[in-house]
């Protein structure tokens, strides 16, 4: 079978109904992966609750995604959107990712600061507000954003609870025209025009921060 | 427990699918990395061109489109149908090869330049000093982000579920449709994924340990109790894609 450019032209706008779906769904995920991943992050240093935190979060970090999104699915109640449960897995899931880099982060803020909070008696907010999180935050932004790029190649993922994102369609349209060369190739184009730039955005940012 | 101990046999044969996934994707990984990672740091522009598109190219595209693209374009363009598992070995081996193309390139850049002009000062030819000399270095380097890489791989290869190869997920998949235990099906699938998971963890870390040792960067003796913590100080196996 050859290409047919002709079909290949015809299913775009139903593959860029997919990527929006694709873009939504990592945007939103990445946003609950920032916040929760933080919220982890300090619990983690938490006397008790800490170390089962770190448990929690160490298994969700080992095991796959996918498996996690299938076993939700099958969980949640059927009024619950397929779209949402997505973000959610994805959201959490890569807050394991994130909560690490944000450690990292944390840890690498010199002892003399917390010493300083400390002569100071500065209130607990202050002393994260105020002095650890400006300066942890600073040299972590190039790895978080990475992640985002991650998370966006794993959103295809979602296919398999039947989200409508790009993979969705790329198969439906397979099925229904019995070809799907056109349809999976295009689809890896469109990711590849979107995670591209990305990367050398993220690149940039990374030669940025880092001089500081 | 009494669900898993009766179909224990089963999630083993799933688990010996996923391992065979990892373990032939990983070294297909491994081979394309260093060959690619290897031409990423020559001074020819033209072999420098060729790794750069190899790494974008399939960084870029997520795994689970290079399957569907192996296991269902593949055939319609070629004569050749690729078996599942053969699909997914292929597009999780170049999926993660190129990353650690990526890793591969950076090491042996980051060797100290002093070391590569002593060679030169030494009229080593070039196959020696890569081998001799900037690998063995570089090598110490790589395996932390390697150990991710192949946590990363063995993870995704959940995705050959998809075109039905019987691995761990799609065993957990069949035992939740025939028993209608969703919670202990998948729960113990997880499980499993965990204990792979650390069983790499472990076995990356010795491989660390003995790099690090080779080049007298680490005390003589391990034990047990040393692979609990990373060798290296400030990374950690499984953070990192």
């Amino acid at each position: 079978m050859n290409w047919d450019t002709e079909f290949a032209i015809s299913i775009i706008p139903q593959l860029l109904q997919g990527l929006v779906v694709t873009i939504q769904a990592t945007v939103i995920g990445y946003v609950v992966a920032l916040i929760l991943g933080l919220a982890v992050a300090i619990l983690r240093r938490v006397d008790y609750i800490g170390p089962v935190v770190f448990v929690v979060f160490e298994f969700i970090r080992t095991t796959p995604v996918l498996v996690q999104l299938l076993f939700v699915f099958a969980l949640a109640p059927p009024t619950v959107a397929p779209l949402t449960i997505g973000i959610s897995v994805l959201g959490v899931h890569y807050a394991a990712y994130t909560a690490e880099v944000y450690r990292s982060g944390i840890e690498g803020v010199a002892k003399g600061q917390w010493e300083a909070c400390r002569a100071l008696s500065l209130p607990p907010l202050r002393v994260w507000g105020a002095v650890v999180m400006p300066q942890a935050i600073r040299k972590v932004i190039p790895p978080l954003g990475n992640y985002l790029i991650s998370m966006f190649k794993d959103t295809p993922y979602l296919f398999a609870i039947t989200v409508p994102e790009m993979m969705f369609m790329a198969k439906a349209i397979g099925t229904e025209a019995f070809r799907s060369m056109e349809a999976y190739t295009l689809a890896g184009l469109f990711f590849l025009a979107v995670s591209v730039p990305s990367a050398v955005i993220i690149r940039r940012l990374e030669r940025r921060y880092a001089a500081v | 427990m009494d669900f898993f101990l009766n179909r224990f046999p089963a999630y083993l044969d799933g688990a010996l699918i996923t391992l065979t996934v990892t373990v032939l994707g990983s070294a297909l990984a491994f081979v394309l990395a260093m060959v690619v990672g290897i031409v990423g740091t020559l001074r020819n522009p033209a072999a420098r061109a060729v790794a750069t598109v190899y790494t974008e190219a399939f960084r870029g595209v997520a795994a689970l489109v290079l399957l569907f693209w192996f296991a269902y374009a593949v055939p319609q363009i070629t004569p050749y149908e690729l078996s599942p598992m053969f699909a997914g070995v292929l597009a999780l081996g170049l999926n993660v090869g190129a990353y650690g193309a990526e890793v591969v390139r950076a090491a042996i850049n980051a060797v100290p330049r002093a070391q590569t002009e002593a060679t030169i000062a030494l009229n080593m030819s070039w196959g020696r000093r890569m081998w001799l000399v900037l690998l063995p270095q570089a090598w110490a380097q790589m395996l932390p982000t390697f150990g991710n890489l192949i946590i990363e791989l063995m993870k995704a290869s959940a995705i050959v579920s998809l075109i039905n190869v019987a691995d761990l997920t799609d065993v957990a998949g069949n035992m939740r449709q025939t028993t209608g235990e969703t919670v202990l099906a998948y729960g113990s699938a997880m499980v499993m994924y965990f204990a792979i998971a650390q069983l790499l963890i472990v076995g990356m870390r010795t491989l660390e340990r003995r790099a690090n040792r080779r080049l007298g960067r680490a005390p003589a003796r391990g034990g047990l109790r040393d692979l609990l913590r990373p060798p290296t100080p400030g990374t950690k196996v499984g953070t990192a894609k």
